[in-house]
């Protein structure tokens, strides 16, 4: 009697919530990500899925391969560098707010904070550290944001992404609604970024290959033809947002921020390789 | 503040293989900002290379050239530790130059 009934709500759990899958971890998430990504491009190594659409495109490599003789976001750079190493008003710097003094920790990024219970990312951190100091925040998405960011993943090129999910229930929550961000469908286009991303990576969507999920936050912030200029991971995800025709998000709300977590987690393994260019 | 210019000229055994990479809005005149206003042009009118005091390349742009402008040409001659001399002049009179290596 007890299991009929047990049974009989697991069924009516099952019409009633379309799918109801038994909750799987996020490593088990991730696995089955990574393994679809690998499966539907084998020619691919793994390492090489953060360099996105030149990863599975060899015509578009080739011309990117010359690109990066002159890699266009070297002035970005240089700026970056230079604010980086300039002092605040107060004397401190940068480096102070960062663990291994902001060098070389582009992969551990975006964090789950067990004290605040949110998601935190490079861009915010930034900015927090600018407000600690006493100094105002940048602007996100482009400009000066974007080329701090830039030196920060040039130090850390080569890392892999080494994102955690700590034992705490906010954080396993804010990983659910990046995926879930992720697999919904919104705009006027009705697309999901798994449209796109996953289900169709690799293919045109006019003259663009779509880069795979896997890895395609490493190369941020990137320099994009389109653009004619730096942008950083906000950037990307209002433009995706507009693209969708769906109306685009703040930079770093939570809904976006948890999204960088989702995916980021979701890449763990993959190499950094920002700043990065796209056409 | 750093260079506007960027160049990289590798000697081969015949010529050179010069690329140059130059830091500038180059906005054409024709373009408006978010309030409407036209952006006055601001471009790059002249570059001219020099490799031992002979300019080996004069390029007269326009408004028609991107931002941030790229540049790849090769000249016959040419040897390692020689200096070449990038001048770009813009419009407004502004200008940058830079003295690089052959590698």
């Amino acid at each position: 009697m007890k299991i009929r009934r047990l049974l009989l709500t697991a069924l009516a759990a099952c019409l009633l919530g379309g799918a109801a899958p038994a909750p799987a971890s996020p490593e088990a998430d991730r696995t089955a990500f990574q393994a679809f990504f690998k499966d539907r491009f084998p020619q691919t190594p793994f390492a090489d899925f953060g360099n996105g659409p030149y990863a599975v495109n060899a015509p578009m490599r080739k011309q990117w391969e010359e690109i990066m003789q002159f890699p266009p976001y070297d002035f970005a750079l240089d700026e970056g560098k230079t604010a980086f190493e300039t002092k605040f008003a107060n004397g401190k710097s940068y480096a102070d707010c960062f663990p291994s003094r902001g060098i070389g920790i582009r992969q551990t990024f975006p964090y789950f904070d067990t004290k605040t219970g949110e998601v935190v990312t490079l861009d915010l951190a930034i900015n927090r550290c600018r407000v600690a100091n006493g100094e105002a925040p940048l602007k996100y998405q482009t400009g000066m944001m974007a080329s701090i960011t830039a030196y920060m993943s040039e130090t850390s090129r080569g890392k892999p992404f080494a994102i955690e999910i700590p034992d705490d229930p906010r954080a396993r929550a804010a990983f659910e609604e990046g995926k879930k961000f992720f697999y919904s469908r919104r705009g006027q286009l009705n697309f999901s970024c798994a449209s796109c991303h996953a289900s169709s990576s690799g293919q045109r969507m006019r003259g663009d290959i779509l880069a795979p999920a896997l890895g395609i936050l490493a190369a941020f912030p990137i320099y994009r033809s389109d653009w004619g200029s730096m942008g950083t991971i906000d950037r990307r995800f209002t433009t995706c947002s507009s693209q969708m025709r769906a109306e685009p998000l703040p930079p770093q709300d939570i809904r976006y921020r948890n999204l960088e977590y989702f995916l980021s987690y979701m890449s763990n393994g993959v190499p950094i390789t920002g700043p990065g260019t796209r056409p | 503040m750093a260079s506007t210019i960027r160049v990289r000229a590798q000697a081969g055994s015949t010529s050179t293989e010069v690329q140059a990479l130059i830091q500038h809005p180059m906005d054409s005149g024709f373009v408006k900002d978010s309030d409407g206003k036209l952006i006055p042009p601001h471009h790059i009118e002249t570059v001219t290379f020099v490799h031992g005091g002979k300019t080996v390349l004069t390029a007269n742009w326009g408004p028609a050239v991107s931002k941030d402008p790229y540049i790849k040409f090769s000249f016959a001659g040419g040897a390692k530790g020689d200096e070449l001399v990038v001048t770009w002049i813009d419009n407004l009179g502004k200008t940058d130059t830079l003295t690089a290596k052959l590698t």
